[in-house]
């Protein structure tokens, strides 16, 4: 195993953008899947559309779109850079664009868990006096909480391995924005470095395993506690 | 309990049209499967809108299309039985009773979960998880669950439908005494006469989405004698069980009736007997298997889609036997008439 202190600083790096940008799309997403599932909306199929666009466009164009939103010109970047708030090319940026690029992923498996529950469960819940946010943190919350685990990990591994959208906007700057991804892509370019980029891979493996295993546990001890 | 019902919903190519004001404690809902019976339960209970009218309960408006407003379910403090339990699978038996409890506003909560628990005979229960739970016993937990919840109105919706026969006679002792014992007004909704005739004192019979009478259980009992299942279920109190060769004796009035089913009763139960399970004879039977032989008189006949219902007077109590035309012709039987009734002592049926 070959892995220079910028490698290890690309794997906290790769851990921590992935986290921060799927505890902070969770509150997004439960509330998008609850939109989806339970409320009868009009334009539900814009927002249907808008959450999965990111599922089916390439991450390239994303992140230009991300960039031209938030670039120095762009009008949400404006206002940011009036609150004195730099995302561009830095680490933050980077969890935008795995944030983006995972969501309709977390979406999609918290709705699954959702569209499970029985709609007269919650109708009961609300004859027993439950206001519809009660009714929805204690029914529905804990009843998608297998999509909910599902769709985070899920998100997480997606983010890790977000290359795309994230060289535009956070850039590939080792040491401050390079990803395990970016890394491996810069080891790539060069003959001599087969090693090093598979020392990477490995690791990117290694975390997948982790990833997976963590899931089918979490899985087993809900459906373990559901069950008792 | 008044309920006022004037309201208009469309769904689809059904359509609701509802007008009824009905007074009364234990009211029956009864139709055919999609007649709109489950409809009025959603729209009473705020889970559904009309699309116009008014939905008024004890004079006080739940629903008004006129003056917009929409109580919503939380505050109607309406609960609800359905046909399945809809226990929450990821809370404890205790914790799906009071769900409903712990929701209650202080001054609303009359009934309290020990009374409740020891009335429906829940505390071997409370422990486990809803899914180690037999399907009578869901059942029993969703009632408590519902009346715990301290309603001012119970909706039934087919509560005994998902159950077997024989767990369908467990359940409904414990609906009648937490009806009795706690006094819900309630709405029971259901497709079978029987139940009706256990479970309400008046009946609104809907079909294709609107009011057709308002009736009472004997006479929709009888108007129904022949396609119900059980045909007309006679009730009779029975009281104080004697032990006689693993029969029980009861007194019914003035007679005496041999049951097979008198166990740990206490001194007053109520049995169910159908009209099928009666055999009439014009003259005395020398020897015969069943164990009860009653010397009736008839007192009145009447039909009920082809069967010949007769009302029979067993020394002042009232019975009613079940017979086909032809039967009657030869046993030429007219109002006055005297005749002999046998019961098998396993025909009745114990109901609490």
């Amino acid at each position: 195993m070959l892995l220079t202190p910028e490698d290890i600083t690309a794997i906290w790096l790769s851990l921590k953008v992935a986290l921060t940008a799927t505890l902070l799309s969770l509150p997004f997403g439960f509330a998008t899947a609850w939109l989806l599932v339970f409320k009868t909306l009009r334009g539900k199929v814009v927002l249907e559309v808008l959450v999965n666009l990111p599922l089916t466009l390439p991450p390239v164009v994303i992140g230009y779109f991300l960039l031209l939103l938030l670039g120095k010109n762009g009008w949400l970047g404006k206002a940011l850079a009036e609150t004195g708030i730099q995302l561009i090319f830095t680490w933050k940026a980077a969890v935008i664009a795995s944030a983006v690029v995972g969501f309709p992923l977390l979406v999609r498996s918290i709705r699954l868990g959702m569209e499970s529950i029985d709609k007269q469960l919650i109708a009961a819940s609300r004859t027993l006096g439950a206001s519809w946010y009660d009714s929805l943190f204690t029914i529905i919350l804990p009843l998608s909480l297998r999509g909910i685990v599902a769709g985070s990990s899920l998100m997480f591994a997606r983010s890790l391995g977000e290359f795309g959208a994230t060289i535009i906007v956070a850039g590939n700057m080792p040491g401050r924005t390079q990803t395990i991804p970016l890394a491996i892509y810069d080891y790539t370019s060069s003959p001599s470095s087969t090693a090093m980029a598979l020392s990477l891979c490995m690791v990117s493996v290694v975390i997948s395993v982790a990833v997976l295993l963590l899931h089918e546990m979490l899985g087993r001890k809900l459906d373990r506690s559901s069950a008792s | 309990m008044r309920l006022q019902l004037n309201l208009k919903k469309q769904f689809g190519s059904f359509f609701l049209k509802m007008d009824a004001d009905i007074s009364g404690e234990r009211i029956g809902i009864f139709g055919d499967s999609g007649s709109g019976k489950s409809s009025i339960v959603n729209l009473v209970a705020g889970l559904l809108q009309p699309d116009k009218g008014e939905i008024f309960l004890d004079g006080e408006a739940l629903f008004s299309s006129r003056d917009h407003l929409n109580i919503s379910p939380e505050k109607r403090r309406i609960a609800i039985v359905l046909q399945q339990a809809m226990l929450f699978p990821h809370l404890s038996v205790k914790n799906n009773l009071l769900y409903g409890y712990r929701r209650c506003a202080e001054q609303h909560r009359k009934i309290k979960p020990d009374a409740l628990i020891d009335l429906l005979k829940l505390e071997p229960l409370l422990h486990r998880g809803v899914n180690y739970l037999s399907g009578g016993e869901k059942q029993r937990v969703a009632l408590g669950r519902a009346v715990l919840a301290n309603p001012r109105l119970l909706l039934m919706d087919e509560p005994l439908s998902a159950l077997d026969d024989q767990l369908r006679y467990q359940i409904i002792p414990y609906l009648r005494s937490v009806s009795e014992e706690f006094r819900i007004p309630y709405l029971f909704i259901s497709h079978s006469v029987n139940e009706m005739q256990l479970m309400t004192e008046q009946i609104l019979v809907v079909n294709g989405g609107a009011l057709i009478e308002v009736t009472t259980p004997e006479r929709l009992a009888r108007n129904r004698m022949a396609q119900s299942q059980g045909g007309y279920l006679n009730l009779l109190h029975l009281a104080d069980p004697v032990n006689q060769h693993g029969l029980f004796a009861c007194r019914w009035g003035k007679n005496t009736l041999l049951v097979s089913t008198g166990a740990n009763c206490s001194e007053k139960s109520l049995f169910e007997l159908s009209s099928r399970e009666i055999i009439l004879f014009k003259k005395h039977p020398e020897a015969i298997s069943a164990r009860n032989l009653l010397e009736c008189t008839v007192e009145e006949m009447f039909n009920s889609g082809g069967r010949i219902g007769v009302v029979l007077s067993a020394d002042g109590e009232k019975l009613i036997a079940e017979i086909v035309q032809s039967a009657a012709d030869e046993l030429n039987i007219t109002p006055g008439s005297p005749l002999f009734a046998a019961i098998k002592a396993s025909s009745f049926r114990r109901l609490g």
